[in-house]
């Protein structure tokens, strides 16, 4: 395209004859880019050699006591044994219970701030400030956990166990800290990345679809419950797994509340102990060789069970973004 | 257009028929159900801000920022931090922004880019435990046999850019993208290089974007514990340097919340106070951008 206003319209196209780029701009683009692929490959580098790291040092543990770690219940330090069964439930079920709490919060969330429930104004200030809790550090939710969270809880955990105590899920005596605990602060720590990714996925569903149902005559949460969510299944369910992964790796609050004793127990009001909570506490103090073993061998259960959580999450979350877009 | 009265009648009828009660009071019940659900999932944010800052600010005191934790202030564990996130800075914003420019500008559809990005994107998923052993067994042992240091703020730094990076590595990317195609045409149609692009059209236009996603990441650095508590331990003095164990304000807050000194246990509750004050300081004004520029 000429340019008629401007009158040093000739020299681009002086420029452009010249077969080659100067040689200085060519080195200068080549250079970045391999600056580029450098950090690049650093960037991934970094996660590889973490596997290796971690796996190696993992290594005379594994050599020890094998897959049998996975499933053997004691951990003891004196006598160097160590099972990790204990630990994994205490991760996996402080996880579970955190989910039972935060999925209707998260979805009724992300439901009243996606839905035109409320003038937009009013919805945007909620998503907001649900925001702002997942920038609270963990080590303040900790010490709000064990400070706040705890004496409130007590009195309803010895209401239950006082009235439902021949339920197995509420059948020890309750001392604050514990499982359920550890779930619920849990909970109101991976609201926000719940709540956030939800209302993502809820907003790429199509506005057609919700005015075609209500044209049929549905009303709104007939319209929700039928047409709205079972179309973003698959990506609430990448959320909620992300929401999981998360939840697993969660340390310093789940370490301050959780009761750091490796018990297992059918009472959710029993302490039990996590894998980052372990970590947290012990990986300092450790002396003997295969107790240091032990840890690293856990950190590779906490790495494995964490990557594969994510990893399902983001093949989900993609999914529906592609199937979205075409 | 054609009427037909019979058929407008019963139409009419069907619209002017309420809702069976059954329908209707599921429809109200779901959205007060809704909204309470709202409200509890909001309590918890209003409880940690009232609790913080009422137990917090009877101790906010010239002291505290003026003596180490030995003499009963948090001054040390301020600037362990500040040092800290500082080296972090350094080492991941340079290379996050470059992944993030690669991802987004250099053959953004082929296999080998988008497989980094899932392997970035999993990065962000790794526990900040796990990073924190890695990198004691990656620095703090491999300083230790080499030199004669072993827990120190750099490694506390190395193992808060690893949580940092692959956060500003992503954002950039999502800002990038944002610019407009024509930006890039426009620019290589008046001659420029590639690299030319990049610095002088698209990394100026996404600066303030940049910014935001780089303060965020920041932030979540300034409250991470777990990564430091392997890798720059903690201490009561002043550090001697920044190849000594040096404190910081979230192993403050984890290593004192118990004790039963009642004047440890209100330099916690300021620590956390000031701790959180710093991360909203960064987190309103950022994230109220970052919502606003989608």
């Amino acid at each position: 395209m000429s340019s008629p206003h401007n009158l040093s319209a000739p020299q681009p196209a002086a420029k452009l004859a010249r077969r080659t780029r100067p040689t200085k701009t060519d080195l200068a683009d080549r250079l970045f880019r391999y600056l580029m692929y450098v950090a690049s490959g650093i960037s991934v580098a970094i996660l590889l050699l973490m596997g290796w790291i971690i796996a190696g040092q993992a290594l005379p543990a594994i050599d020890k006591f094998g897959l049998g770690f996975l499933v053997s219940r004691e951990w003891n330090v004196p006598d160097l044994q160590f099972g990790a069964l204990p630990l994994i439930y205490g991760t996996i079920g402080s996880g579970i219970i955190s989910l039972i709490f935060a999925i209707p919060i998260g979805l009724a969330v992300a439901i009243v701030t996606s839905e035109d429930l409320l003038p937009h104004w009013l919805r945007s200030s909620i998503a907001f400030t649900i925001e702002l809790l997942a920038a609270i550090p963990s080590v303040v939710f900790g010490l709000w956990g064990f400070y706040t969270l705890i004496p409130m809880l007590l009195p309803v955990q010895q209401f239950l166990h006082a009235k439902f105590g021949f339920i197995p899920l509420f059948s020890t005596e309750p001392s604050g800290s514990g499982l359920l605990t550890a779930g619920m602060l849990l909970a109101i720590m991976i609201l926000p990345l719940l709540a956030a990714v939800s209302r993502e996925v809820l907003l790429v569903v199509p506005s057609y679809l919700r005015t075609g149902s209500m044209a049929l005559g549905a009303t709104r949460w007939e319209t929700i419950f039928r047409v709205v969510l079972p179309k973003a299944f698959s990506g609430i369910v990448g959320a909620v797994m992300l929401a999981l992964g998360r939840a697993l790796g969660e340390t310093m609050a789940v370490t301050m509340v959780i009761g750091n004793a490796d018990n297992i127990s059918p009472s959710v009001f029993s302490p039990a102990y996590s894998i980052p909570a372990i970590l947290a506490n012990t990986f300092a103090e450790a002396q003997e060789d295969i107790h240091i073993g032990a840890l690293t061998y856990l950190v590779l259960i906490l790495f494995v069970l964490t990557l594969v959580v994510n990893m399902g999450a983001i093949g989900l979350v993609r999914f529906v973004e592609r199937g979205e877009k075409s | 257009m054609a009427k037909n009265p019979n058929m407008k009648q019963s139409t009419a009828t069907k619209l002017i028929t309420p809702l069976s009660l059954r329908r209707n009071l599921l429809d109200r019940g779901m959205t007060i159900l809704a909204f309470g659900l709202t409200i509890v999932g909001i309590l918890p944010l209003i409880s940690v801000l009232w609790n913080i800052i009422a137990k917090g600010s009877p101790g906010l005191t010239a002291v505290m920022f003026s003596k180490p934790i030995i003499d009963d202030g948090f001054a040390n564990a301020v600037v362990g931090t500040l040092t800290m996130v500082g080296i972090a800075a350094c080492l991941s914003i340079p290379i996050g922004i470059a992944t993030g420019i690669y991802l987004a500008e250099y053959e953004p559809t082929t296999k080998v880019n988008r497989s980094v990005k899932f392997l970035i994107t999993v990065l962000t998923g790794v526990p900040s435990i796990v990073v924190g052993i890695f990198t004691y067994n990656a620095v703090v042992l491999v300083t230790k046999s080499l030199f004669d240091f072993s827990y120190s703020a750099v490694a506390g730094g190395i193992a808060l850019a690893i949580l940092m990076l692959p956060i500003i590595a992503l954002t950039t990317e999502e800002v990038l993208k944002l610019v407009p195609n024509n930006f890039r045409l426009a620019s290589s149609g008046l001659g420029g290089s590639k690299f030319q692009t990049i610095t002088r059209i698209i990394l100026p236009t996404a600066l303030p974007a940049l910014t935001t996603g780089v303060l965020l990441a920041i932030s979540r650095g300034i409250g991470e514990t777990a990564p430091l508590l392997f890798t720059a331990l903690f201490a009561q003095n002043w550090a001697d340097n920044l190849l000594s164990p040096t404190a910081s304000l979230p192993i403050l807050i984890f290593n004192l919340y118990n004790d039963p000194d009642p004047v440890k246990s209100q330099l916690v509750w300021t620590a956390s106070l000031f701790l959180l004050g710093i991360v909203l300081v960064i987190n309103l004004p950022a994230r109220f951008l970052a919502n606003k520029q989608r």
